[in-house]
């Protein structure tokens, strides 16, 4: 019993410490909280809220945007919040002085995605708050349990991604680098924009893309029109989490050799 | 705590570092003891801070093998009982000592209290400050703080004074003589060798590389069996080297006050009374681990503005 239990336990103790520490940066660096909380609710005012009374995907456009400003914020987190803050910290020592810890990197890791997840989560209950007071357009807890269920776990590849383009772009150069993947990327997958207004070639572009599946997810949650199975989207966020994966580890080792 | 103060605490093994085609580290072998204080002495350049490195498994040797504590120090395990205090550390400006130091003691299996770190850092009035608030002094202390709060057996310095006022210093000192009454293995690497030749029990200079003198401070001293030789005198440096010997340094201070490290400072007197009868000033005295470090190290790439 205590052996199974004591590695655990032991980890579990600078795990929440660890999570708790990176939660408390998250949101105590406004540079990053202010976009995360605001530009949502932003562009959901600007394009959700006028469009509330029109049918998209089979279900109202309202609630529909709703779920595409959520997939956004979650996006840019799981991109800023986790992969870009990760380069700000190489440039500048802490993650060095973590290293020498016994905190193994899979355990730093870990609790940066979780601090990560609680704020995509506080940012996405925000929105969430924001159209139903304003724009009386309410989810209900079914259908948003089940954007969260989807949404959360699909972040993975996206943190992943950022995590790549952070270890592999200059340090100051990171967030930059981020927005110009991530914006063509958030317009041809039909997240800022229903897909249904734009051109054919960025129509037969989208299935491709890792952004298009996670709205996917997310949209079906709330009863639109399935477009494949929706095991098919967990298979390409699954396939570009790998991918992302691979190259997150050959960039974390080629950063290191030139240091 | 310490199990066996009589088993190797750090072991380096025909350890090489390469950069390309620079070697900063070159054969290396090294043993620390257990509750030794060992200072890494050399020029910038020597292999100091890449010696650290490897005990803290941020640098992979090219060839041999580094154990700490008996382990592996790339593997997380190992650093359970290591303590590390690196230059150029930039702490998280968001957050506040207090919870630095929290975090820190969940990272290790058995660690100080928060208020026993403070007090060893002399930090305790800053607890609630931000990071950033801090002056450079405090932050050194703070990364002292950082380093002894999993109360380490092996804990590795580098350049830990820097930038510390003389307060911050004593507590500095004062705060490694408690740590090491418990047992504590240091291996601090500095540029103030009055601070090393007072606290330190073992001397290790590099240069290039390898290692040039291993040995107590004041054998070091001895062994390099040097002796200062001070006066002042109207005679120009011209006149003064036709009575060096092979092996003296003639340095000129500034109004025709002279030095010469010598080995045979008896010999040298009798010659600069004898060259000139109006000298004045005359002080003779055994060499400091400065000028023993400096001719260890050599003339040629001796740091200059670095041995304040």
């Amino acid at each position: 019993m205590t052996t199974l239990a004591s590695p655990f336990t032991s980890a579990l103790r600078p795990f929440v410490a660890l999570a708790r520490t990176e939660l408390l940066r998250l949101l105590r660096n406004r540079a990053l909280l202010v976009p995360a909380l605001l530009l949502p609710i932003i562009f959901f005012s600007l394009w959700g809220l006028p469009n509330a009374r029109y049918t998209l995907g089979g279900v109202n456009a309202g609630r529909y945007m709703l779920v595409s400003y959520a997939a956004y914020s979650l996006i840019s987190t799981a991109l800023f919040g986790f992969g870009v803050a990760v380069a700000a910290e190489r440039a500048s020592g802490w993650w060095r002085q973590l290293q020498i810890t016994p905190a193994p990197p899979a355990l730093i890791f870990g609790a940066k995605i979780t601090a990560s997840l609680v704020m995509g989560l506080l940012s996405v209950l925000a929105l969430c708050l924001f159209a139903g007071l304003v724009g009386h357009i309410w989810l209900g807890a079914a259908d948003l349990g089940g954007v969260l269920l989807r949404l959360l776990p699909g972040m993975v590849p996206f943190a992943l991604l950022g995590l790549t383009l952070g270890l592999l772009a200059p340090p100051d150069a990171a967030g930059g680098v981020a927005n110009l993947v991530a914006l063509p990327m958030l317009f041809a997958s039909g997240i800022f924009v229903p897909l249904d207004t734009a051109p054919d070639f960025i129509r037969s572009l989208a299935p491709y893309l890792p952004a298009y599946h996670f709205g996917q997810l997310g949209w079906t949650a709330i009863g639109a029109k399935p477009a494949g199975a929706e095991w098919t989207h967990w298979v390409w966020l699954a396939g570009y989490a790998a991918v992302f994966l691979l190259t997150s580890l050959w960039a974390a080792r080629r950063s290191e050799m030139r240091r | 705590m310490n199990t066996g103060l009589i088993n190797n605490v750090v072991c380096f093994e025909g350890v090489s570092v390469r950069f390309g085609a620079v070697s900063a580290l070159d054969n290396l072998n090294l043993e620390l003891r257990g509750g030794e204080l060992s200072a890494l002495l050399g020029p910038n350049g020597a292999g100091k801070t890449t010696a650290l490195r490897l005990l803290l498994g941020l640098t992979r040797p090219s060839q041999g093998t580094v154990r700490v504590l008996g382990g592996d120090p790339r593997r997380s395990e190992a650093r359970r009982g290591v303590g590390a205090m690196l230059q150029d550390i930039s702490l998280p400006p968001n957050l506040s000592v207090l919870e630095l130091l929290r975090l820190y003691a969940a990272l290790y299996p058995a660690p100080l209290s928060v208020n026993r770190a403070l007090e060893l850092s002399g930090l305790s009035d800053q607890a609630t400050s931000r990071a950033s608030r801090l002056s450079g002094g405090q932050q050194r202390r703070l990364s002292f703080a950082l380093a002894v709060i999993g109360n380490p057996e092996l804990l590795l310095l580098d350049e830990p004074t820097v930038a510390m006022d003389v307060q911050g210093r004593a507590a500095f000192w004062h705060g490694i003589a408690e740590l090491r009454s418990g047992g504590c293995t240091v291996l601090l690497t500095t540029h103030l060798l009055e601070e090393v030749d007072r606290a330190a029990d073992r001397v290790i200079v590099l240069s290039r590389g390898v290692i040039v003198a291993d040995a107590a401070p004041g054998s070091v001293r001895a062994r390099v069996g040097l002796s200062r030789v001070r006066f002042s005198s109207r005679l120009d440096a011209a006149h003064w080297h036709t009575i060096t010997l092979p092996g003296d340094v003639l340095e000129g201070g500034p109004a025709g006050q002279f030095s010469i490290r010598t080995r045979q400072p008896e010999a040298l007197v009798r010659a600069a009374l004898d060259l000139d009868p109006a000298l004045s000033d005359l002080e003779v005295s055994r060499a400091s681990l400065e000028d023993a470090f400096l001719s260890l190290t050599g003339p040629d790439q001796a740091p200059t503005g670095a041995l304040a």
